[in-house]
């Protein structure tokens, strides 16, 4: 929220480009319609004016004549009225048009906006999340694309007609007096000055009322979720205490922003009646002693005066709409300019099967076995069986490209492999299993899958070969079925519920009110963590990669539990590639190589037995002397 | 709803009440104006009457500059009452939130109850300053242009009575219908960020699956679905200007024709129809507002609802009168404990507990994820009552002790440790305010925090990040039950504080806690056999009943259970020696 006040400033310098880029980005989809739109909205704005204008005529050409006069005779007036009727429909008709046309240019663009915006999201590299607030993204999506939808709907039209009915009611008063419209112009001029030196004032305290909303959003946050502990603390008198600082603050700063708001329109209005005493006292002035002007001239004017600071008025309201907008328009072009994941990869995975020769061919059909497509630069094309051969060679690699974290990795799983991970946080366990699906990119050496460097590969491809289960898992709003299904979209609701045996989880899931059927809602927060573990098994299981990568997969499933999903999980990794990061060293014990990291650094490798004699790290770990955490 | 809001304008009701009576000033000024202005026209332009003009000016002048003042004490007295009476909303609920028990916590979410406090109070806000200044206006407006333009001249008066009540119709029947398809749109506009927070956060899950596309077209689905309900309900929003403005020409033209009839035969001056002219934008401007004002505030009605519904939620734990202020000492009894989170639930959540707790013992807990081992010692420091037999401390009910009290003597270093932003110090100054540099040291090093907080840099004076992210686990955990022995509780509980410390660590807590304060009641939840092997009594739980009670030894024998988890975790840790 904060950093959104602090861009209104930021924005005004290169406001032009943005507005550049968001108009053209309108009329990318929309441009017949706005060319339109502009003609409609000059009708309707020459419609208003032209009705100010007639009252000039109406009194003096018509009424004025008739006083006095017996048997008036009314046609004229009549006919004039019917003329300025039919004006006055068109007006309102082309109001009408312009407004419907703009509706679909508003929700149109929106409806773009926000498909391109989550389309791009989708491809952006997982680096980008870990480096932006998930509540900032989020925003993007609400309140900057909702300040959008008000620029083009509301401000974009009104400043556009604001101007063009100003520009009228200008030429129509030097039409009358071009005195008086001097004077106008002086006056003009001051309320611009004012009503500046307003906006500047409201928009500082809005900017800080911003600030300071983040602020008590944050602190209420960090409270409720801590909420259980001040209550066991009984810290809740020092909580009230506190955020009754920050609370005064956000008044403070809101009663200012909208003091500042709220006084523009007074003084914008009574600056317009001022305007309106000179002109009548110098335009009285000017009729009665020069006759330079007419008294239904002057009435007319005075009318013009009227409907000069109404549209004044209107632009000075919509700028500050305006610039928000802008600032909203920024941060939607930055998500939108953010570099998408790179993808050279021509590998690719297909079907395949033996021919008579005993060659690998690729397949139409689905048989079960998958090969690697490999096009070779000389047009030839090579098929290698896909195995789940996962090789890294001297490979350095850190989030930020001078800090590196993993030092000259090097490991070898041989398909059916089972490799482990072991390390204290922050060793690199996660972030090796985070390279082979090329969640991030390596800063030297190379990893092959199969022989094949996973740069060549294409990345949807290399990721489908790859099955992973995380720590903390996502579900997705949809019923059981379709969390499972997530793994393989084709697959039958026969192969979901097998898949669903083989984690264990057929059991609870038959116990749910709808079985498969059930609805999860808001990240599935019904069930407990160990069934929402059993979930994601099951969708691993579904996917039937070679390659499985299970992170921390049975951290928050107690000891007891954990035995029967064992059960589970050694039925999936039967004939699979499997590298695990496991929080107790008992689920690991079997595995192939178990790999002792720290700090960035394989610090000692081999089997389970052959690690316990060497009695460094490893045995320290597990007999408890060091801290796994 | 509305009355328990109101409730909390408290100290800017004069402000409140001062608002809209200088609006209603302004108002009045706004509405003579124009007449006078007509003055200027009839009395002095027309009449070619210098002295008329200059004297109508100069009063007209007045009326603006009295105007431009009452728009200036309006305008802040609306601002100040409309962000006071948020704050108060806001500080209402903080300090009701506070008093809520868990049972009233686990009803809301985090993010709901910031969403409520922020944007809930900021619709509120404007609504009411709206209402306090909109809503005088208005109508005020309204009133007053309408009686002006009966006294000039009725007959004309008759076309604004006209269409008022024609536009009236048109844009009620406008809101009411679009109304109805808003309410929908708002519901799936709700549902659209739902999936877009589905996406980020679980953004790991979908590429691993390479379901970018799947969910792409899934949200591109949804997105369409509210391009056309949104289009479907701001069509209807559509007819709002052309029917001001079809009903505003539609009024010029008539008093242009009726007002030169008039004129002609001299029942009516120039300067009255011009007059009449300018009430016609009055009126219709301020029905306009007035819709538009009906519009805002019901749409922050579901605002309102929902801030009442916090404000509302009484807590369902409250200190009895006449508590008891002092626990005598740490022994705890179970009498017949049943309990369940809600009356409706058909299975206990703990199930006829009983327990004899001597004081200064170190009891161990022992069991599987859901067995109730949480809940047994949330009920110790009545974080939770029970639904059926009572808990005693120090041989009193905990429904008659005062709850801070209560809470001060029975320490609990909960499961999810949550550190605040803050310095390390101010974070275990939490247990005791007045805590000196040494007790802190004293406590620490009892939890054994003291061998890694001394190794920081700035010591006990490291800022410690939102959550407590920048520190370990097993560091986190140390910090919190540091900070709950400097409360120096005559109860301890510690409900699996210690997962993520190493078992070396752990003993050494453990062996703290015996010899520096032996005559604290210690209960430990763990996970860890070796955590409450040596304990003085291991309770284990299954299923919300007791399934055993003993010692290490005597459970060996007799608890299977038991004997389960110690084969499971011990086997492996003899294979290596």
């Amino acid at each position: 929220m904060s950093r959104k006040g602090s861009t209104v400033r930021v924005k005004l310098e290169n406001g032009d480009l943005i507005l550049k880029r968001l108009i053209s980005f309108i009329f990318e989809n929309y441009k017949v319609h706005c060319i339109v739109t502009l003609v409609f909205i000059f009708i309707s704005s020459a419609a208003s004016v032209l009705g100010s204008l007639f009252i000039k005529s109406l009194i003096d050409d018509y009424i004025v004549p008739m006083v006095g006069v017996e048997n008036p005779d009314f046609m004229p007036l009549m006919q004039a009225l019917l003329m300025m009727g039919t004006i006055y429909l068109i007006g309102v008709i082309s109001t009408y048009v312009y407004n419907r046309i703009l509706l679909t240019v508003a929700q149109g663009t929106l409806k773009k906006t926000r498909d391109m915006l989550f389309e791009h999201m989708e491809k952006l590299p997982i680096s980008y999340f870990d480096t932006h607030a998930h509540g900032d993204i989020m925003s993007i999506y609400t309140n900057d694309t909702d300040t959008l939808r008000q620029l083009i709907s509301q401000s974009i039209p009104q400043l556009i007609s604001s101007i063009l009915t100003i520009i009228g009611v200008l030429i129509s008063m030097i039409t009358i007096s071009i005195p008086l419209t001097l004077i106008v112009l002086v006056i003009v001029f001051v309320i611009k000055k004012v009503s500046s030196y307003i906006i500047n004032n409201s928009s500082t305290y809005f900017v800080l009322q911003q600030k300071n909303i983040g602020k008590v959003n944050a602190y209420i946050e960090e409270m409720m979720q801590g909420q259980k502990v001040i209550k066991v603390f009984t810290h809740e008198d020092k909580a009230i205490e506190e955020f009754e600082g920050i609370n005064e603050e956000l008044f403070d700063s809101a009663y200012k922003a909208n003091y500042y708001a709220n006084i523009m329109m007074p003084i914008m209005g009574n600056l317009g009646y001022v305007n309106y005493v000179i002109c009548a006292i110098i335009g009285g002035l000017l009729s009665i002693y020069t006759n330079s002007i007419s008294i239904g001239g002057l009435g007319a004017f005075l009318q013009l005066n009227r409907s000069f600071s109404a549209p004044i008025n209107q632009i000075s309201q919509q700028i500050n709409s305006a610039v928000m907008a802008l600032a909203g328009a920024d941060r939607i072009f930055k998500l939108l300019d953010e570099k998408v994941e790179v993808d050279d990869g021509k590998v690719t995975l297909v079907n395949a099967e033996y021919d008579k020769a005993g060659n690998i061919v690729e397949a139409k059909e689905r048989t079960g076995m998958w090969a690697w497509k490999h096009p070779h630069p000389d047009g030839s094309v090579t098929y290698v069986k896909l195995l789940g051969d996962v090789r890294f060679n001297n490979v350095d690699f850190g989030y930020v490209k001078d800090k590196i974290i993993l030092h000259d990795i090097n490991l070898f799983a041989k398909p059916g492999q089972k490799i482990a991970f072991v390390g204290a946080t922050g060793a690199g366990k996660t972030t090796i299993t985070n390279l082979i699906n090329r969640f991030y990119e390596i800063q030297n050496g190379s990893i092959t899958y199969d022989g094949i460097d996973i740069k060549l590969i294409k990345k949807d491809d290399l990721r489908r070969s790859l099955g992973i289960v995380l720590q903390d898992t996502h579900l997705f709003e949809g019923t059981i079925m379709d969390n499972i299904r997530f793994g393989n979209l084709e697959a039958s609701d026969e192969e979901v519920i097998a898949a669903a045996k083989l984690a264990n989880a057929d059991d609870f899931i038959r116990h749910l009110p709808d079985g498969y059927n059930t609805m999860l809602t808001s990240d599935g927060a019904s069930l407990s963590q160990g069934q929402r573990q059993l979930l994601s098994i099951a969708r691993a299981a579904l996917s039937n990669p070679p390659v499985l990568i299970l992170d921390e997969a049975t951290s928050s499933i107690d000891t007891h539990t954990e035995a029967v999903v064992q059960k589970g999980m050694d039925e999936l990794m039967k004939g699979r590639t499997v590298f695990v990061i496991a929080h107790r060293l008992s689920t690991i014990q079997n595995s192939n190589v178990i790999m002792v990291l720290d700090h960035g650094v394989i610090i000692e490798r081999g089997d389970h037995e052959s690690l316990l004699k060497e009695k460094k790290t490893y045995y320290q770990l597990y007999t408890g002397a060091l801290e796994l955490d | 709803m509305i009355k328990t809001l109101a409730s909390h304008i408290k100290q800017y009701k004069k402000a409140s009440v001062l608002a809209p009576l200088f609006v209603c000033i302004e108002v009045f000024l706004e509405i003579l104006i124009p007449f006078l202005m007509a003055r200027i026209i009839d009395l002095g332009v027309e009449r070619s009457d210098m002295t008329a003009v200059l004297g109508y000016g100069i009063l007209m002048l007045i009326c603006s500059f009295v105007s431009l003042y009452a728009g200036f004490k309006s305008g802040k007295y609306s601002a100040y009452a409309s962000s006071g009476f948020a704050a108060n909303l806001r500080l209402a609920m903080f300090k009701n939130i506070q008093n809520y028990s868990f049972e009233n916590i686990d009803k809301y979410s985090t993010a709901g109850l910031v969403t409520r406090m922020t944007t809930d109070v900021t619709n509120v806000q404007n609504a009411y300053q709206m209402i306090i200044r909109v809503c005088f206006r208005a109508p005020f407006m309204l009133i007053s242009a309408m009686f002006m333009a009966f006294t000039i001249n009725s007959e004309l008066a008759m076309i604004f009575l006209v269409a008022v009540i024609f536009l009236a119709i048109i844009l009620f029947s406008i809101v009411y219908v679009s109304f109805k398809i808003f309410d929908v749109a708002f519901q799936k506009y709700d549902d659209l960020n739902a999936s877009v927070q589905e996406n980020v956060t679980g953004i790991r899950t979908v590429k691993a699956y390479v379901r970018e596309k799947f969910e792409t077209e899934k949200f591109k689905k949804a997105s369409n679905e509210i391009y056309k309900i949104f289009t479907k309900a701001e069509k209807k929003l559509l007819y709002n200007s052309p029917a001001m403005q079809f009903t505003m020409y539609a009024c010029l033209i008539l008093l242009s024709w009726l007002g030169a009839k008039m004129i002609v035969v001299g029942d009516l001056t120039t300067g009255e129809l011009m007059s009449l002219f300018t009430y016609t934008t009055n009126i219709l401007m301020s029905l306009m507002m007035i819709s538009m004002v009906f519009v805002m505030i019901t749409m922050s009605l579901a605002s309102m609802r929902r801030i009442a519904e916090v404000l509302e939620e009484k807590s369902t734990i409250v200190s009895p009168e006449n508590p008891v202020m002092e626990v005598k000492d740490g022994s705890i009894v179970f009498d017949n404990v049943s309990f369940k989170y809600k009356k409706d639930q058909e299975v206990n959540i703990l199930d006829n507990i009983n327990l004899k707790i001597d004081s200064g013992m170190m009891v161990g807990i022992i069991g599987s994820t859901g067995s109730g081992k949480s809940t047994l010692v949330s009920l110790i420091s009545r974080l939770y009552d029970v639904s059926e037999g009572r808990v005693l401390v120090g041989g009193r009910d905990v429904r008659e002790y005062d709850l801070d009290t209560l809470r001060n003597e029975v320490s609990v270093v909960l499961q999810n440790n949550v550190l605040f932003s803050g310095t390390i110090k101010e974070n275990l100054r939490w247990g005791d305010e007045n805590a000196t540099d040494e007790e802190i040291i004293k406590a620490s090093k009892l939890a054994q925090a003291d061998s890694f907080v001394s190794t920081f840099e700035d010591g006990y004076d490291t800022y410690i990040e939102q959550g407590g992210t920048n520190v370990s686990g097993g560091q986190r955990q140390r910090l919190c039950i540091a900070r709950a022995l400097l409360k120096k509780p005559k109860v301890l509980i510690l409900d699996d504080s210690t997962s993520a410390v190493d078992t070396k660590t752990d003993a050494l807590i453990r062996k703290a806690f015996k010899e520096e304060i032996p005559d604290t009641t210690k209960i430990i939840i763990a996970q860890r056999i070796t955590s409450v092997e040596d304990a003085d009594l291991i309770i284990v739980l299954d299923d919300g009943k007791i399934h055993g009670l003993g010692t290490s030894e005597e459970l060996l024998k007799t608890d299977d259970i038991y004997r389960d988890i110690y084969r499971i975790q011990k086997e492996g840790g003899n294979l290596g020696e």
